[in-house]
């Protein structure tokens, strides 16, 4: 049980290395419940693979990421011996965390319904007719009620991540990690989805988001952190990062972003 | 003509021996092939070497001299098969290295961010496999299995060469009795020709079905 | 179980056969191949260029060869033809006529996919520098075609190579003949195709390995 002071995702002092190269360094990272983090940067920084050690979608080498007081990767915490995980473990704690994927994941042979009832099914235990209540409730909060038999291929760019949301928070997540959900859409797509996450923030989810889209991240985090070349190069409130921002390489970087995704030029 | 007609029941016997045959082929190399293939995609590496070795082998050398070998090859090293089985365990053993390579491939051509996507939910392993893995691997698997199938009918025929009466030896017999080849090789090849064509249309409509499954 | 006095001087002895063998057998294989592409591309044309009728007769050839056993039309060719034709071939011959139509029923369906692969812009392109329907054939879709199968073209290379040892069974001598010409006179079955089997691999891997270096010195990949 973690203590009261603790965040509910805290990362400390994490490393990983594929081969020779290093894609994170030092990694420190507080989430306190309720809070929304944005993480922005330059693709290869380490912002996704950051966002798939929290749900150990990858391994990290070095330090620690626990959430809601539980090492995510290894059975003794950081102590000296690491053991790695068993698959059930993993499961277990990866229940609680939720996950919404750039490339949306539905999968293909299940309905919008039964994507979204399968954890609630299998992995908490709901029998059939409730697990379709739940789903069908969460697939109406995100606007797609009138879609709920209908298979991913029959379903657009927008309303397949919308799935993706219903199904990964009607687990009841204590955070939710969304990795770039909007980068595979259409422009005119974007809107409905990140309407759905800007609701769920408002609602008290525990989210850490990774994104191209400065707007959002503006109108949407407590907190946003510049992550470059693996190591957390900035990090501050919106107004401090994003509005006005001070550091060289990040006023570099959003100044380099596709008009699309940056701030409106409002002086 | 009438001799073809008046030897459909010695052919018929024949059809039964060759269905047979391909039966017993399709079966064993269904159930060791699809086990060796998710072995070798989920397996520790000691698995998947030997796995790996014996389906780049097999598929290497051509089909008839792993049957002259088994048949002629065994007894001299003490083992000792009658004709059909010999044929049996030598289309089998090749069989089973393209099932091997089908079900390799239905699984790894699944998009990795499927089994994310089941990890991310809090699905064990095996809860992966069930609801997400199998279900979309066996759409694929089906259409170029069913394809294995028609070819292992098809090979049965080269157990006619180590005296077994298939359909195809049945043919021969009867022209050996009639002088009449023609007939009755067009007879054996419409036989052969519905059984394939029937499987490798249900391949294809099979296909189609599932086109809408795959992203 | 191993009782068995190994003694490979035998097969030494006879070699000759073997190699020999091996190398009508790629020569079959060659010569089928290319004859079977002619055929193949004629026929692909022809069903993606022609009207129903002409489908029907193509996927009619195509669905024939496919669905029956190489077997017995290596049979019908050999002992069938020549019994209402009134005349008579080698067994060499007759083989390699076999072999060609098997292969280009299969190539059939290579090129066919390969035409419905070159990318729609390319034969735009064409269109809009005012090439008419054969030149664009000749100069822009054979030439796209051409690089997208070639691998296709190899495996089908390697596959009718070891579709070569049906050829035995009429007497043709290539390498599983010789190989069996060995176990009959010697009775070295065992150690004739420890002898062979690797002739086989080798070979085809080889050939295997040899074309994916000319693919990539030839084959632009984007």
């Amino acid at each position: 049980m973690r203590p009261l002071s603790e965040p509910i995702v805290r990362v400390r002092k994490v490393g990983k290395s594929f081969g020779e190269h290093r894609v994170l360094e030092a990694v420190d990272l507080d989430v306190e419940r309720a809070q929304v983090v944005a993480i922005i940067g330059p693709s290869g920084g380490g912002k996704t693979t950051l966002l798939r050690c929290v749900n150990l979608l990858e391994t990290y080498d070095e330090g620690s990421i626990r959430v809601d007081g539980v090492e995510v990767g290894y059975r003794d915490g950081d102590g000296a011996r690491r053991r790695p995980r068993g698959d059930r473990e993993l499961a277990r704690i990866r229940a609680d965390i939720g996950m919404v994927f750039q490339l949306f994941n539905l999968f293909p042979h299940l309905t919008a319904a039964e994507n979204v009832m399968l954890g609630l099914r299998k992995v908490r235990g709901l029998p059939k007719e409730k697990a379709r209540e739940r789903a069908l409730a969460w697939l109406a909060r995100v606007g797609l009620s009138d879609k709920v038999d209908s298979l991913p291929a029959q379903l657009s760019g927008g309303q397949q991540q919308r799935v993706g949301i219903a199904r990964a928070v009607a687990m009841e997540p204590k955070v939710l990690l969304l990795d770039e959900i909007t980068s595979a859409l259409d422009p005119e797509l974007v809107g409905e989805v990140l309407a759905v996450v800007q609701q769920l923030a408002k609602e008290g989810m525990t989210m850490i988001v990774v994104t191209h889209e400065m707007g959002f991240a503006r109108d949407i985090s407590d907190r946003v952190v510049f992550m470059e070349r693996g190591r957390i190069a900035a990090e501050g409130s919106p107004a401090e990062l994003l509005v006005r921002p001070q550091h060289e390489r990040l006023k570099t970087f959003l100044s380099s972003l596709n008009p699309i995704h940056a701030l409106e030029r409002s002086e | 003509m009438r001799t073809a007609i008046e030897s459909l029941p010695f052919l018929w016997q024949g059809l039964l021996v060759t269905l047979e045959v391909s039966a017993l082929v399709v079966a064993i190399s269904l159930v060791i092939g699809v086990v060796a293939g998710v072995g070798i995609v989920y397996g520790p590496r000691l698995v998947y070497w030997p796995i790996r070795l014996y389906s780049d082998l097999i598929r290497g050398i051509p089909v008839l001299v792993l049957i002259f070998f088994v048949y002629y090859g065994l007894p001299a090293l003490g083992l000792n098969l009658d004709a059909f089985w010999a044929a049996v365990a030598a289309l089998a053993a090749f069989k089973t290295a393209h099932v091997i390579e089908i079900a390799r491939g239905a699984i790894q051509s699944i998009h990795y961010g499927q089994t994310d996507a089941a990890k991310a939910i809090g699905l064990t392993f095996w809860q992966r496999m069930h609801h997400v893995v199998f279900p979309q691997a066996v759409r694929r698997f089906l259409p170029p299995w069913i394809n294995a199938v028609t070819d292992a009918v098809k090979g049965s025929a080269l157990v006619s060469l180590i005296g077994v009466v298939d359909l195809m030896l049945a043919v021969q017999k009867v022209i050996g009795r009639t002088y009449e080849p023609m007939p009755l090789y067009v007879t054996g090849a419409i036989i052969y020709f519905l059984i394939n064509y029937t499987l490798s249309s249900l391949s294809r409509r099979l296909e189609t079905r599932f086109a809408h499954i795959r992203e | 179980m191993l009782d068995y006095p190994f003694n490979f001087s035998y097969i030494w002895r006879h070699f000759d056969r073997l190699w020999s063998g091996l190398i009508l057998s790629l020569e079959l294989a060659l010569v089928s191949i290319l004859i079977g592409m002619v055929i193949g591309l004629a026929l692909a044309l022809v069903y993606t260029g022609g009207g129903r009728l002409a489908r029907a007769l193509v996927a009619a050839y195509v669905e024939f060869i496919r669905n029956v056993p190489l077997l017995l039309l290596v049979y019908l060719v050999f002992y069938g033809v020549p019994s209402i034709g009134g005349f008579s071939y080698g067994p060499t011959t007759s083989f390699v006529i076999t072999l060609s139509a098997y292969s280009g029923a299969y190539l059939v369906e290579v090129f066919r996919a390969g035409l419905d692969a070159i990318p729609r812009g390319l034969i735009d392109a064409g269109k809009a520098i005012g090439l008419n329907a054969w030149q664009r054939l000749v100069y822009v879709r054979l030439p796209a075609m051409f690089r997208i199968v070639l691998p296709s073209l190899s495996n089908t290379y390697i596959s009718l190579f070891k579709d070569t040892s049906i050829a035995s069974v009429i007497a043709v001598p290539e390498l599983t003949y010789g190989a069996q010409w060995i176990n009959f006179n010697t009775f070295r079955i065992i150690e004739v195709y420890a002898v062979v089997t690797p002739m086989y691999l080798v070979t085809g891997y080889g050939i295997l390995f040899a074309l994916q270096q000319l693919e990539k010195r030839f084959v632009i990949r984007r």
